[in-house]
């Protein structure tokens, strides 16, 4: 079932044009990688899902793009809502400069969660999902950004796991980590996609390769192929995404 | 050495001796003034009032008249100017228009201040018919030192991350709430920079008080922020130009202590400052 429905998404910022035309759906509960050359559109694309792009001055969008039967861009929709419903995680780390247990706590307090026995279990929960309870438990009220990259990272995801949101969107959460950190990461994907719908956008055809089940092409604004994971890398239907794929590409 | 050393050396030097010429005469400012003065501070002079036509007793209604001063004009100028700050880095959509507002606050920054005391004079003391009082010139101290405020708080708002806004929003915090939660916190340090050099400014400025707060002689503490009232530097002001006969050393330790008083007024500011930069890496 498609847990996010794209049509016709054409995106501007001013007079470029980012995203052309891009028709996609994005399935429940499955890893869906987005992969392309540099400057495609991927990023562009995912902050579409949480429209982070209001944000940018002079960002014009038309298209349709549901979550389940809810027209994302419509007028009256409640932007503070969807975000709870879409989390985030960035390609640099980014934790507050608060405690760990702050971070984790950043979003449920906002929305309105106040008691402390409430806010201990959400911290608990999200760091254990995230596979960091056991490396943090001791040290919860230290700086957030005394922890390495890699635990930073995962500390993030836990945070926006913290808002018990509905899809997680990913833009290469692992290019700023070392093999190990990012192996973790790729675990703890797997690991999330049995509750979460997740969309990651990577550089790494390996990445996309181990950890997603559907992949999405881009280039040039356009997306070019969208398939099963197999699909794309083993017989992809487009010359352009063999040549990516197999890294003749350019 | 070869000739790029040569140079470096000499550039070296240079800025060396800028450095010098700048906090020479700084340092023999201040320890002229301690050394001349420090001889009239006593417990009496800092807590009593002047007698004999001020030519003796103490200073304690101007320094009481100052530290009202101060304090008003921060807690009208930074809510303000932070506000306004927030308002043009947060809110505003950045272009012609807030161009323009900068560079008229910019503008506002080089305005000599006894023309703000002759607006003060105007709009506070006569139009609104607050009249002279300590009221009026906070009012028109902070006019003077929200440029100050303005500016620094925006330098302040515009040095948080990007990433930390984009974080708080993408988990579903409102504007406002990433604004107090986030944003505000980690400019603070800056925040307080601004309002440290606009203590100074208030406490220093005498042109804007001598035509809205302050009385000649009043040798009883002010009742209400609707009171006339001495103050430090208008005080200095007078015992130095307007009276004859006046001891040396009552000059000498009216400005010691004005410097003292500014110093305290530092500290207290730079201490939250640490405070809020301590938080920040917590
Ligand atoms: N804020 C912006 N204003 C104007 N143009 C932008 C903005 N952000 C991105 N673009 C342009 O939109 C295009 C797509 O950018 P996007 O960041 O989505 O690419 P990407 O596929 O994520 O690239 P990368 O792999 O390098 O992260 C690029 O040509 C980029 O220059
Ligand atoms: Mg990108």
């Amino acid at each position: 079932m498609s847990k996010i429905s794209v049509k016709d998404l054409n995106l501007f910022y001013g007079d470029f044009q980012a995203l052309k035309n891009i028709t996609l759906n994005i399935e429940e509960k499955k890893v869906t990688a987005l992969i392309g050359p540099s400057g495609c559109g991927k990023s562009t694309f995912l902050r579409s899902l949480n429209r982070m792009n209001d944000l940018i001055d002079g960002v014009k969008i038309k298209g349709d793009l549901k979550l389940e039967e809810q027209d994302i861009y419509q007028k009256d929709v409640d932007v503070v809502a969807l975000r709870r419903r879409v989390g985030m995680v960035f390609q640099k780390p980014n934790p507050f400069p608060k405690s760990i247990y702050e971070n984790v706590a950043y979003g449920p307090r906002r929305y309105g969660i106040k008691t402390r026995k409430q806010l201990d279990e959400i911290v608990e929960k999200s760091l254990k999902k995230a596979a960091l309870w056991e490396e943090v438990k001791d040290r919860l009220s230290k700086s957030a950004l005394g922890l390495s990259g890699g635990q930073q990272q995962r500390l993030c995801i836990a945070r926006a796991l913290a808002m018990e949101p509905e899809v997680l969107l990913m833009d290469e959460p692992t290019s700023a980590l070392d093999p190990i950190a990012t192996a973790k990461i790729e675990e703890l994907i797997v690991e999330l996609k049995k509750e979460y719908t997740i969309v990651i956008v990577t550089h790494s055809m390996q990445q996309a390769a181990r950890i997603s089940d559907e992949t999405a092409f881009f280039l040039m604004g356009e997306v070019v192929e969208v398939d099963t994971t197999q699909k794309i890398f083993t017989k992809p239907r487009d010359k352009r995404t063999e040549d990516y794929v197999t890294g003749r590409f350019g | 050495m070869t000739k790029k050393q040569i140079q470096e050396k000499i550039a070296f030097t240079v800025l060396t001796m800028t450095m010098f010429m700048v906090v020479i005469p700084t340092l023999l400012i201040i320890g002229y003034i301690i050394y001349k003065g420090i001889g009239t501070i006593s417990w009496e002079f800092i807590t009593a009032m002047p007698r004999k036509g001020m030519r003796e007793g103490g200073i304690l209604p101007a320094i009481v008249g100052t530290i009202y001063l101060v304090m008003g004009t921060i807690i009208l100028a930074l809510p303000l100017g932070v506000g306004s700050a927030i308002y043009l880095t947060e809110y505003a959509k950045q272009g012609k228009v807030t161009r323009l507002i900068r560079l008229a606050i910019m503008n506002l920054a080089g305005v000599p201040s006894v023309v703000y005391g002759l607006f003060g004079l105007g709009l506070f003391v006569y139009f609104l018919n607050i009249g002279t009082s300590i009221l009026a010139g906070a009012l028109t101290l902070a006019c003077l030192i929200l440029p100050v405020v303005i500016t620094a708080s925006e330098e302040a708002l515009k040095s948080v991350p990007q990433s930390y806004r984009e974080a708080s929003l993408a988990l579903g915090a409102t504007k406002l709430q990433t604004i107090q939660k986030v944003v505000l916190p980690f400019a603070m340090p800056g925040i307080l920079t601004g309002a440290i050099l606009g203590i100074g400014r208030a406490a220093g400025e005498t042109a804007p008080i001598l035509l809205t707060v302050a009385a000649f002689f009043l040798p009883r503490l002010p009742k209400s922020i609707f009171d006339q009232a001495m103050a430090l530097p208008y005080h200095l002001y007078i015992i130095s130009t307007q009276v004859p006969n006046m001891p040396q050393g009552i000059q000498y330790g009216t400005a010691l202590t004005l410097l003292g008083l500014v110093s305290i007024f530092f500290m207290l500011a730079t201490v939250i400052r640490i405070k809020f930069k301590m938080a920040n890496r917590a």
